[in-house]
């Protein structure tokens, strides 16, 4: 018998006779001691995310594109990569552009596998996105895509990112209903940037992703 | 504790029992009560059991001790032997047929019969009934002072500093450490200090002592260690089990400090007349 | 001094006894224990400070985990076959030699040499690293702590923090003698020491090992999580992800997740989430530019299934794996991890590891307690832990093979001898004319007890018994009083 085919004949013979125990899950114990007002939602992200070395910043549509240009200036970063196909990666590139920026703007637009050496070796910083926040516990939901790919948000020191304070839900349970379906091949939270306490139990940043990790709200989207 | 699952089919997947809600108390002192004095107290600290039989008449209330009253069972239950623990547990449910509460000078050996009992007997439905009701009227002696006989206690002795140790089963299963805070609360010339790591384990665990005596030993070095360190000048528990392990210690590091049962430091405290010669 | 420091514990022997002895007369792990596991405590309850909410919630997360468990045949076909559906390969393996000959196997396929590991306690149990070295593969692991503990030839003291025993300047000795980066005790720069060295392994690497924290069958989603980002690494960089994991750790729904990793970074680390939370559904999709071109789900049996067949001892599989039991015991914070010779130490350890192992291979871990009762209180989904170490007891001193043995190893310490003296203790203790005599016999020849009681004089001074007992003082008293 294969293991696969033993192991469930030994699970089902274990279990002959008796009747699965009905859902349990109550929505009320993960759902209803984690409500926020609008305007605490963002306070209470911003406060969790800046505990734990994040850098929140409340802006709004018209401009961030110029906050986030100064705060690369301000920490001499001369890359960026970006994602020139979505509308946050089209705003950022135009005002760019336009405002002259000695900025330059990279494109995740080829496999990994061509590319690898400079991402990891060459790449400071990115811009990405993000799907929603979530207020309890101070977090991002992050969805991978072609544009914006899984280590976009990873492999760069710095890593910056875009929410909406509209999508701000207030608990894990909340931003889940919101979550697409099927689920896509990789979904993330991310709670600051990487740390480790491994040693000793004393923190230390930048394990192995990005060290440092800036959050910008628009609050008026 | 295992106990609780007695009720379930024999392979049905098992279901943490919900949280038990808090003990509700007779509103009136009983006019008796058994005393079930426990097999460490019966043969290293008689006097605790005594204590506590005066302390409970002086609420006005009748003690009764039946002499056929040995071990609650725990030794041979929390080593494996169940079944040799089963027929302890069947002797000692005969003598407390009288429906009065049966007050223990233990928190781990009430914790025993109102926690353990069910589960010895999940298969002999009678004996469950009888397990049941004795269960339901079994009580930690700091806890039936406290809540049943709602003792007002006056304090005739000088101030003193004393540390409460709390046997684990105690704490988790009567919530004794609470009782007896209170009661050494209403003493108006102590002062409770806490000492480090005060919920943690003083190491006796029964047989575990004499089975892993290293680990035991470096546990109770621990215990002793911060029970001196916190300045007490006595200290106080509410289970003999572990009071055999720490004055064992205290006793073989040459240290003066022992601890004393709460039943004879709360009857020392309070008693003015002439002490009972023993 | 400390690179030279011999280790307490000799890692190969399952001898917990033995190994207890010498890890509890090293001061410096007693220290560096006792440190970690008090700061631990104070974050997890930091962390949980409304009482309601956080019993309530281990009641969802034991019912959620019961639930699962009571359709675990049913869940894992479900999961299997939506992984599959979405390109996820999934294998399974009775034993761990099995498990591990489905990994190398993939690695051959792949003509792999390097393989990096996040963190994976089902790869610990496998002793992959051991078995993929052993067929020309070099295994390395990514996680700090395990990457510092490799590094020192040593297995995990802890599941959650491998090297949670050794101190900062323990770890820079270690790196200047085996890294040879100059000494210093920063962490911070230890930590972008191994930082810049791992870099180079993910990207060089063929293939990326993981755990699984939740597979959903629902979705079909391996949940991880994580704070370091080496387990995003490891299994997004390289071009084949292979993530190993025990059967019980699938949940039914999606929405399950919830509450057991509320549960889980809490009564873990004190953290209302992890840094990262990492759900896997599929590999790379056309037009996705990274992810691993292969993911593939190891599911490993390796004496689950006999837990799984009683239900008391069901409940062990309950676990996610949060180390809180350990935090929080007594036991543990004095020997550390290493000393329980098992994969899992503390007290999930001694009640897993016999179903892992054999009791025979385990004969003292179900004793190493005194029943106190602290894993059971904080155990997020609620094992009652101090209730089946008892019952492991009961198995361990059973007479050997007899029918209906539900354990490997069962009456592991059967003592014919021992079982004889209990018998006596039950005659003692209920006849009460026996007690009666024996107790008098005590309080009248206490005072011949001998100086030297083996155990227990190890610790105390002889016990005295008193010269009366209560049976009698109390007899006394109510005869004159009536």
């Amino acid at each position: 018998m294969s293991a696969r085919n033993k192991i469930l004949a030994d699970l089902r013979s274990s279990l002959l006779g008796t009747t699965p125990i009905a859902d349990p899950f109550d929505s009320s114990l993960v759902d209803e001691p984690w409500r926020y007002s609008i305007a605490e939602r963002v306070t209470r992200l911003k406060e969790l995310m800046t505990a734990v070395h994040s850098e929140v910043l409340l802006t709004n549509n018209s401009e961030w594109p110029e906050l986030l240009s100064d705060l690369l200036a301000a920490r001499q970063v001369n890359k960026l990569l970006i994602a020139p196909a979505t509308a946050h990666g089209k705003a950022f590139s135009a005002y760019s552009q336009a405002t002259q920026k000695p900025l330059q703007l990279l494109a995740y637009d080829r496999p990994i596998e061509e590319w690898k050496r400079e991402l990891f070796d060459d790449v400071p910083a990115s811009f990405t996105g993000t799907l929603a926040g979530i207020a309890a516990t101070g977090t991002l939901v992050v969805q991978p895509s072609p544009d914006e790919p899984r280590l976009m948000s990873l492999v760069p020191p710095l890593h910056i990112a875009l929410l909406n304070a509209s999508q701000i839900y207030d608990n894990l349970y909340q931003a889940q209903q919101h979550w697409p379906k099927p689920m896509p091949s990789n979904l993330l939270l991310i709670s600051g940037p990487s740390k480790t306490a491994d040693i000793e139990q004393v923190l230390a940043y930048g394990a192995h992703g990005p060290k440092d990790l800036i959050v910008l709200i628009v609050e008026d989207a | 504790m295992s106990n609780q699952f007695y009720n379930a089919a024999p392979q049905e997947t098992r279901v943490a029992p919900p949280r038990k809600p808090a003990r509700t108390y007779p509103a009136n002192k009983p006019a008796q009560v058994y005393l079930f004095g426990t097999c460490v107290v019966d043969l290293f600290f008689p006097e605790a059991g005594m204590d506590a039989i005066y302390l409970l008449e002086r609420e006005g209330i009748a003690v009764d001790f039946p002499q056929g009253q040995s071990c609650c069972g725990q030794p041979a239950y929390t080593s494996g032997y169940t079944d040799q623990a089963r027929e302890v547990a069947r002797s000692q449910l005969k003598l407390f047929a009288n429906d009065w509460p049966v007050v223990v000078t233990s928190g781990s050996c009430a914790g025993m019969f109102r926690e353990h009992y069910p589960d010895l007997f999940k298969d002999e439905p009678e004996m469950l009934a009888q397990v049941q009701n004795l269960a339901a009227r079994t009580y930690e002696l700091a806890e039936f002072l406290l809540h049943v006989c709602k003792v007002q206690l006056a304090d005739h002795g000088a101030p003193l500093q004393v540390a409460l140790h709390t046997s684990c089963s105690a704490r988790r299963e009567m919530n004794t450490h609470l009782h007896a805070r209170a009661l050494l609360g209403q003493l108006a010339q102590v002062e409770r200090v806490e000492h480090d790591h005060e919920s943690e384990c003083c190491g006796f665990g029964g047989t575990f002592s004499v089975r892993m005596p290293d680990i035991s030993g470096a546990m109770v070095a621990d215990k002793t260690q911060s029970l001196l360190a916190s300045g007490a000048q006595q200290v106080v528990s509410a289970d003999c089990g572990c009071l055999l392990n720490i004055n064992g210690a205290f006793e073989k590091q040459n240290n003066p400090l022992l601890g004393q049962h709460l039943a004879s430091f709360l009857w020392q405290r309070t008693h003015v007349e002439q002490e009972p010669s023993l | 001094m400390n690179s030279q420091r011999i280790h307490a514990v000799d890692i190969t022997s399952r001898n917990l006894k033995a190994n207890a002895r010498l890890s509890l007369k090293d001061q410096q792990l007693r220290h560096n224990m006792r440190s970690a596991m008090d700061s631990l405590i104070s974050k997890r309850i930091i962390s949980m400070p409304d009482e309601d909410e956080r019993e309530n919630l281990r009641e969802l997360g034991n019912k959620v985990r019961a639930s699962a468990l009571s359709q675990l045949p049913d869940l894992l076909e479900r999961l299997e076959a939506n992984l599959t559906q979405q390109g996820i390969q999934v294998h399974w393996a009775s034993t761990t030699a099995e498990a591990n000959e489905i990994v190398l196997k993939i690695a051959q396929a792949r003509n792999a040499k390097q393989v990096i590991k996040g963190k994976s306690m089902v790869s610990e149990e496998m002793a992959m690293n051991e078995y993929l070295t052993e067929h020309g593969i070099e295994a390395l692991e990514s996680d700090m702590g395990e990457y510092i503990i490799q590094l020192d030839n040593e297995k995990p003291t802890h599941i959650i923090m491998p090297a949670i025993h050794k101190n900062a300047e323990q770890v820079g000795r270690l790196f200047e003698h085996r890294l040879a980066i100059p000494y210093t005790d920063d962490v911070d720069s230890l930590i972008q020491s191994a930082r810049s060295i791992l870099r180079e392994k993910f990207f060089h690497a063929d293939i990326g090992i993981s755990g699984v924290n939740f597979a959903v069958a629902e979705t079909g989603t391996l949940l991880l999580v994580e704070n370091e980002g080496n387990g995003r690494m490891s299994t997004t960089v390289p071009p084949v992800h292979i993530a190993v994991t025990g059967i019980e750790k699938v949940v039914a729904n999606l929405q399950d997740t919830v509450p057991l990793l509320s549960l889980l970074t809490r009564s873990a680390l004190g953290q209302g989430i992890t840094t990262y939370v990492n759900m896997i559904s599929a590999p790379r999709q056309p037009g996705e530019l990274d992810g691993p071109e292969e993911v593939h789900l190891v599911l490993l049996d390796n004496g689950r299934s006999q837990a799984f067949a009683d239900s008391e001892l069901r409940q062990t599989l309950n676990c996610i794996r949060c180390g809180a039991c350990m935090n929080h015991c007594p036991v543990y914070t004095r020997i550390g991890g290493q000393a329980y010779g098992t994969v899992y130490p503390g007290p999930i350890g001694k009640i897993i590891s016999p179903h892992l192992l054999g009791l025979e291979n385990t004969p003292d871990h179900p004793s190493a307690s005194s029943l106190c009762g602290a894993c059971g209180e904080v155990c997020p989904v609620k094992i009652p832990i101090p209730a089946l170490l008892r019952r492991l007891r009961e198995e361990n001193v059973k007479p050997p093979q007899q029918p209906g043995q539900v354990m490997d190893g069962q009456g592991s310490r059967y003592s014919s001898k021992e079982r004889l003296l209990w018998k006596g203790w039950q005659y003692f203790n209920s006849l009460p004319w026996l007690y009666k005599t024996g107790t008098f016999m005590a309080t009248r020849f206490g005072g011949l007890t001998p100086k030297n009681l083996g155990p227990w004089t190890q610790n105390h001074s002889a016990p005295k018994p008193a010269t009366r007992s209560l049976h009698e003082l109390a007899k006394q008293h109510l005869e004159k009083k009536s």
